[in-house]
């Protein structure tokens, strides 16, 4: 059971409100994400739940139960973290055993649970040696399998892969989904990067200044933005948000369109531009037009055999059953 | 890249540091080898020839030996539990974050800059002393009979006023070490249900043990010679004479320098002693 309820919970260091108050429900069993730029308060968000900071108002309860002030050990959460936090001095094996031997737990069931823990987690090989042995990813799966042991109502992950090199990320996103559906408990998971929100996550929490600007599963906040700041933040590359003019004759002051909306040719499209710098991905090719008229640069997405070059004139049509419109204030017109 | 050229350009610019230290070291250590063969007595007859081992022998036979060296492990041993339990104490108050924390850093540090001569004289006459040092009117105040401390427990005094001296030090060096412990590590102990006392004992021990062996093992090199501290409060009585303190009284005292060196080559035979079991540790410390 893991069912993550925030009552009105504010966070403020001194003068400073850095959480103004807010509500979200987290259910049992759902791999919720925060994601939002740097300094958007999402670790705060996370610390607060795992009781290592104290909230300035406002209640916690998990499964039902008032948290507020409850001490983190006896949350019953198991949090991961971004430097890993392994204990350098204790092997693999200690590590792993360590909350465990703080909770008394007798030694044979100990061995049950860090055997399994390291069979899940391929670690079966590295147990005897120090953190200081392992590579980045190994590190990783054994701070995972600390917090496995404890079978805890609810994981909490502090960007657990911003320390790794790209290729281990994507092996590691996939692996902690798979753990996700396996285990399923409650997971909350923090990070910046939008792309790890979308492909791991069940409910995605947008957060910045510490409000949340919009909570939805990622098809939901890909297809209907509840704003601007969210309309630009999901999606890679990012939504071309275009004002002036050509909103107000879709009557709107703000229109968005995403690249993969746009279809690029050589005329017969209603608006116009030059090809700027083209990103070739192989599967697909970004290009960045200019001078449109539209305001800012528009960015497209094209097949990967289009082979339009830097100073070409081309043609773009939109797809207008896609097109998002938002008013003065940035908020979607339904 | 070093080309044969630059390569003895730089011999030639270190051989002077080189030949300085080497002589700065070698020519005590020979000349203390030379007289601790001889029978040498300056002022009852000067050089009177070679005698052996008999120097070796004598020394270690003398009833004041043994005390000696016993003497001497305590005040070492005595000065590195008291100067480690409240430098890691210390370490953890001062790591915590404060109102003036610079100048309390500073108050802590201070007694590291009193010269040894100075601090063992303030600490026997302001108070020791059994008529009007502040411990004797602390006594009194609570009724008790004033202790005389350089004399009901002189060894105790000592260490005492040298743990004083170098508390800093270690406070100092474990303060630092406290410091460079990562923040993340103690919120998952937290989180794993590690209570305060655990914490310290499962992580911050650990982290600190490397610094804890570098402390022992510059005090102890250091501490093996302390003199000035006994000179000036005991002279040497009541059981306070170390190893070094007896060398100074065969050579100066007895007028005995040969007797004196031999015990000069002991002591630099327990002094490596020391050196070379610490320094195993610390290399087996640092090796992890």
């Amino acid at each position: 059971m893991g069912r993550i309820v925030l009552e009105q919970v504010s966070k403020s260091f001194g003068d400073t409100e850095v959480i103004p108050p807010l509500d979200l429900a987290i259910e049992d069993g759902e791999f919720a994400v925060f994601v939002g730029p740097s300094g958007c308060g999402k670790s705060t968000l996370l610390r607060l739940i795992a009781g290592l900071e104290d909230t300035s108002g406002g209640r916690i309860l998990i499964d039902g139960e008032d948290a507020t002030a409850v001490p983190p050990a006896k949350r019953g959460l198991a949090m991961v973290f971004q430097s890993y936090a392994l204990y350098p001095h204790m092997t693999v094996r200690k590590n792993i055993a360590f909350p465990m031997r703080m909770a008394g737990i007798d030694r044979a069931e100990q061995d049950r649970r860090i055997e399994k823990a390291a069979a899940a987690l391929n670690l079966t090989d590295y147990l005897h040696r120090r953190p200081g042995q392992l590579s980045g990813g190994q590190r990783q799966r054994v701070a995972i399998g600390r917090a496995i042991v404890r079978e805890p109502a609810a994981f909490l992950f502090d960007e657990p892969l911003s320390n790794l090199d790209a290729a281990l990320r994507v092996g590691m996103r996939l692996e902690i989904s798979e753990l996700h559906k396996r285990l399923d408990t409650t997971m909350i998971y923090v990070t910046h990067d939008q792309v790890e929100a979308m492909t791991m996550a069940d409910k995605i929490v947008v957060l910045r200044a510490g409000v949340i600007e919009q909570v939805g599963s990622p098809l939901e906040l890909y297809k209907t933005p509840r704003n601007t700041f969210v309309a630009g933040f999901i999606g890679s590359p990012k939504m071309n948000l275009i004002e002036g003019p050509e909103a107000q004759r879709h009557g709107a002051h703000t229109i968005g369109i995403r690249p993969e909306h746009i279809a690029v040719s050589a005329e017969g499209g209603p608006w116009s531009g030059v090809v700027g710098v083209s990103e070739h991905l192989g599967s697909d090719t970004f290009f960045h037009i200019h001078d449109t008229g539209l305001g800012d640069m528009i960015t497209v997405r094209a097949d990967g055999e289009v082979g339009f070059r830097h100073g070409d004139r081309v043609s773009l049509t939109p797809r207008m059953d896609v097109l998002h419109k938002f008013d003065a204030n940035g908020l979607r017109i339904a | 890249m070093a080309t044969q050229h630059s390569r003895s350009a730089a011999r030639a610019m270190m051989a002077p540091a080189v030949v300085l230290l080497l002589g700065w070291m070698l020519i005590p250590l020979g000349m203390t080898l030379y007289f601790s063969f001889k029978k040498y007595l300056p002022l009852r007859g000067g050089d009177l020839g070679w005698v052996g081992f008999e120097n070796y022998e004598r020394f270690v036979s003398s009833s004041a030996f043994w005390p000696s060296v016993q003497a001497t492990l305590i005040i070492v041993g005595g000065v590195l539990a008291i100067t480690v339990t409240l430098g890691i104490l210390f370490a953890l108050l001062l790591d915590q974050p404060m109102w003036g924390q610079g100048v309390v850093r500073i108050l802590v540090i201070a007694p590291f800059f009193v010269m040894p001569t100075v601090s063992a004289l303030v600490w026997k006459n302001m108070f020791m002393d059994p008529n009007n040092g502040l411990f004797a009117h602390l006594w009194r105040f609570f009724g008790a009979d004033p202790v005389v401390w350089l004399t009901e427990a002189p060894l105790f005094s000592i260490v005492l006023i040298v743990s004083w001296q170098w508390l800093p030090f270690a406070t100092l060096i474990l303060l630092t070490a406290i410091q460079s412990l990562d923040g993340e590590q103690l919120e998952a102990a937290e989180m794993d249900g590690a209570p305060t006392i655990k914490r310290f004992w499962y992580i911050i021990l650990p982290h600190l043990s490397r610094a804890i062996t570098i402390v022992i093992l510059i005090q102890t090199i250091f501490l093996l010679s302390i003199f000035a501290e006994i000179f000036v409060t005991t002279g040497g009585a009541f059981g306070t004479k170390t190893l070094t303190y007896l060398i100074y009284q065969r050579v100066l005292e007895s007028q005995n320098v040969g007797l004196g060196s031999a015990g000069g080559v002991y002591a630099i035979i327990l002094a490596n002693i020391v050196a070379i079991f610490l320094m195993r540790i610390v290399g087996k410390n640092l090796d992890a």
